[in-house]
């Protein structure tokens, strides 16, 4: 990862034989990686080629048999996917659903963070704390109550109470992740914008957030793949409005054995958040290291 | 909760404000501004539902009034059997998943640490984070399928296997003759053959494709003095044929290991069959003898383990699982190791250490923080355990595979939907983290 490669320390006075000497002395380290690389690569892809098997294929062999007939592979499964419109709203919803909490927690999370980093009152310490508090509490201590309260309020079986629940359960991480973050801004940039008569709100959007961006990315990316990959939440609080994971558990009870559903759908829902991973790796790694080393 | 105290701050009375500054007043309210929506959203999602999951946990099944059960619920936690198995497996996890987490991603990191492709080998492994542990419970079950020609892992068992135990010529087969008995594995002709006979062992019960490719029409030897002789053919043509002979259009099979044993059960030669079936024992001594087909003839190919089956689910569960966070232990220990005193290293190395000393007196204690971080938070996670369950178990075996997390949600929204026995194993749960919540503010307390 960018952050670890960064610091090697660079050895500017070998000779070159003392080189040639090294790559083979580490001939055998780099093959072990090469190994254990592909043993971690095989089961997506293996995943992936499960995916473009057409049901005609050889139900007797595995899907190692597209290398000695790569003729069977087909786009239909994924075609006949696209065209399923149970599978096309279940999209729709986890888009929703991700979309929607990630704005709102990112929100959230950089006003409550801006004022516990640089806002002075009363006990504010304390609310920190207790929010520091938050982090650990386990969902299940609040699907019983929040089920029934949706069940009141007509939140029930809506993307939009299924994002709230995401909403709540990723602040106490992102209050942590941003306030730490604020903490770190140079403080006589603040200062001197107070000095000049701006108030909190503009010092809020005309500074802070632009000046915390690396660290609200970070966190955007961890809650939009938190949620997209979420199941509990969504079994819990959805019916018929079921994001992407739901949908596909449906049908791996339904009809277990249909694996050119299963296999297809499972890559389209692994497929967004590994673009998402892959195009902003940097940061889903800084916030992984903030929120655990720090 | 502590952060029941968020609500209840007193709103204190403002002092007068001194000019230009905002008073005590002015600065709860900035301060409320900010905070409210993040504070609204905690109390009602968070500490009022945590409230009521706790006060739940002592009323029964249906409702609050009037089924007050005290610790009944706690009670069924522990005796239920379905509830213990979840609570055993759960401490199998905590047992084995941290450690191995950490001791694969500090190999990882120690490995990559100096390699030039290490981005594209980090980027392998930390892949599974951010795939969805639903997906890679599909991925997996597809790995695990136990057909060796189905799921990848058993082909793997499979061919490593077929080294060290390789299956028999035919797997399944029948004398067609009763004097063909079968023992220990074997099949045993319990007519006695002299030097100089010819000892016939007819099979059936081989279907077409089980016949030897190299097979050819049996052919019966002709007997020699001194010698065994013998066929081995598969007794059976199409239309039926005679019992017990050789006839035209039967097949001999080649291949099969066909051993001679004496008066006392002992083998005194073995050899292999060619592919009319024949075989020969030569320069045989004077006695009475048995031949018999040996037990390696039979023996089944590899059927697969049944990682998915009962006894190997759990197991099973921790690869997967093991495999998706390596990636996460990879990353924050690398992190850790390059963020290390070059020169306490180098010191070392000077000094006449080895690497496995370096390794093992300076890197490995200088990481201990980090390290510890990473088997903490995997502790944490390892207890809330619940998506790659419900996703790589079959539903046949969740009694097997159960934990603490899916047995709250099948007990309070499946089957039964016992809100008072779900929200005791949601409070169980939460008692099992705090030490790490209590962990978590100190070591903020000691930063702030």
């Amino acid at each position: 990862m960018a952050a670890a490669s960064a610091v090697e320390v660079p050895n500017p006075s070998d000779a070159v034989s003392a080189k040639i000497l090294r790559a083979v002395a580490r001939a055998p380290l780099n093959l072990a990686l090469v190994v254990l690389g592909s043993l971690w690569l095989v089961p997506t892809i293996g995943l992936f080629i499960t995916s473009i098997l057409p049901a005609s294929a050889d139900a007797s062999k595995g899907w190692w048999q597209i290398f000695t007939k790569p003729s069977v592979a087909t786009w239909s499964n994924y075609d006949s996917l696209f065209h399923n419109s149970g599978l096309v709203q279940a999209l729709k919803t986890t888009a929703y659903i991700a979309v929607g909490n990630t704005f709102l927690v990112v929100i959230l999370g950089a006003l409550a963070g801006y004022a516990f980093a640089w806002l002075d009152f009363p006990g504010r310490d304390w609310v920190f704390i207790g929010v520091i508090g938050l982090l650990v509490v386990p969902l299940q201590m609040a699907l019983i109550p929040m089920f029934k309260l949706y069940d009141t309020f007509g939140l029930y079986d809506t993307w939009e109470g299924i994002a709230l629940f995401h909403v709540a359960f990723g602040l106490p991480f992102a209050i942590f992740l941003l306030r730490n973050f604020f903490v770190g801004l140079p403080k006589d940039i603040l200062e001197s914008a107070r000095i000049d008569g701006a108030n909190e709100i503009v010092i809020f959007v005309r500074l802070i957030l632009p000046l915390g961006l690396p660290a609200i990315a970070s966190l955007a990316i961890f809650q939009f793949l938190w949620t997209w990959n979420d199941l509990l939440v969504a079994l819990t609080f959805g019916q018929n409005t079921t994001p992407i994971t739901v949908w596909i558990a449906g049908q791996l009870r339904e009809f277990g054995t249909s694996i050119d559903i299963i296999a297809p759908a499972s890559f389209i829902s692994l497929v967004v958040p590994l673009c998402v991973f892959l195009a902003f790796q940097r940061y889903f790694v800084q916030g992984l290291l903030a929120g655990s080393v720090k | 909760m502590s952060a029941g105290g968020i609500t209840a701050e007193p709103p204190v009375a403002a002092a007068p404000p001194p000019s230009g500054e905002p008073g005590r007043l002015g600065r709860y309210l900035v301060g409320a501004f900010f905070l409210a929506p993040a504070l609204f959203m905690l109390g009602v999602w968070m500490v009022y539902p945590a409230v009521y999951t706790i006060i739940r946990s002592f009323f029964g099944q249906t409702g609050f009034i009037g089924h007050w059960v005290g610790i009944d619920n706690y009670k069924t936690l522990f005796t239920t059997s379905a509830l213990t198995t979840a609570i055993k497996n759960n401490a199998i996890w905590v047992a084995v998943v941290p450690a191995m987490v950490t001791a694969v991603g500090l190999v990882f990191a120690v490995l990559t640490e100096r390699v030039r492709w290490a981005v594209a080998f980090k980027t392998a492994v930390f892949l599974p984070m951010a795939i969805s542990a639903f997906a890679t419970g599909v991925t997996w079950r597809i790995m695990y399928q136990q057909d060796p020609n189905l799921g990848a892992i058993n082909a793997l068992s499979k061919t490593v296997s077929g080294v060290f135990s390789p299956a028999g010529v035919l797997s399944s087969a029948s004398p067609s003759i009763p004097a063909l008995q079968s023992s220990g594995g074997a099949l045993v002709l319990k007519t006695p053959t002299q030097p100089g006979g010819v000892a016939l062992l007819g099979l059936t019960g081989i279907a077409p494709d089980q016949v030897p490719k190299s097979s050819v029409q049996a052919v019966v030897p002709a007997a020699k003095p001194g010698d065994i002789e013998g066929v081995v053919w598969r007794d059976f043509k199409p239309g039926g044929g005679k019992v017990g002979v050789v006839e035209k259009g039967e097949l001999g099979l080649p291949g099969v290991t066909v051993e001679l044993r004496n008066a006392s059960g002992k083998t005194v030669q073995t050899t292999k069959s060619k592919p009319d079936g024949s075989f020969d024992f030569s320069k045989v001594s004077a006695g009475s003898y048995h031949t018999a087909i040996g037990a390696q003839t039979f023996a089944k190919p590899f059927g697969g383990f049944g990682w998915l089956g009962p006894n190997l689910i759990v197991p099973s569960l921790l690869i997967a699982y093991i495999w998706i966070w390596a990636g996460f232990a990879m990353v924050v220990i690398g992190a850790g190791l390059a963020a290390m005193p070059r020169d306490v290293l180098e010191a070392a190395r000077t000094d006449g250490a080895t690497e496995w000393q370096t390794f093992r007196r300076v890197t490995v204690p200088l990481l201990a923080p980090v390290l510890s971080v990473v088997f903490i938070t995997m502790i944490i996670n390892v207890l809330k355990v619940f998506d790659i369950v419900y996703a790589l178990a079959p539903e046949s075996e969740y009694a097997k595979a159960n934990v603490i997390a899916l047995a709250m949600y099948f007990t309070a929204f499946q089957g039964a939907g016992d809100f008072g026995v779900g929200s005791a194993i949601a409070v169980f749960l939460f008692l099992l983290v705090i030490p790490v919540l209590a962990l978590n503010i100190r070591r903020f307390r000691r930063e702030a």
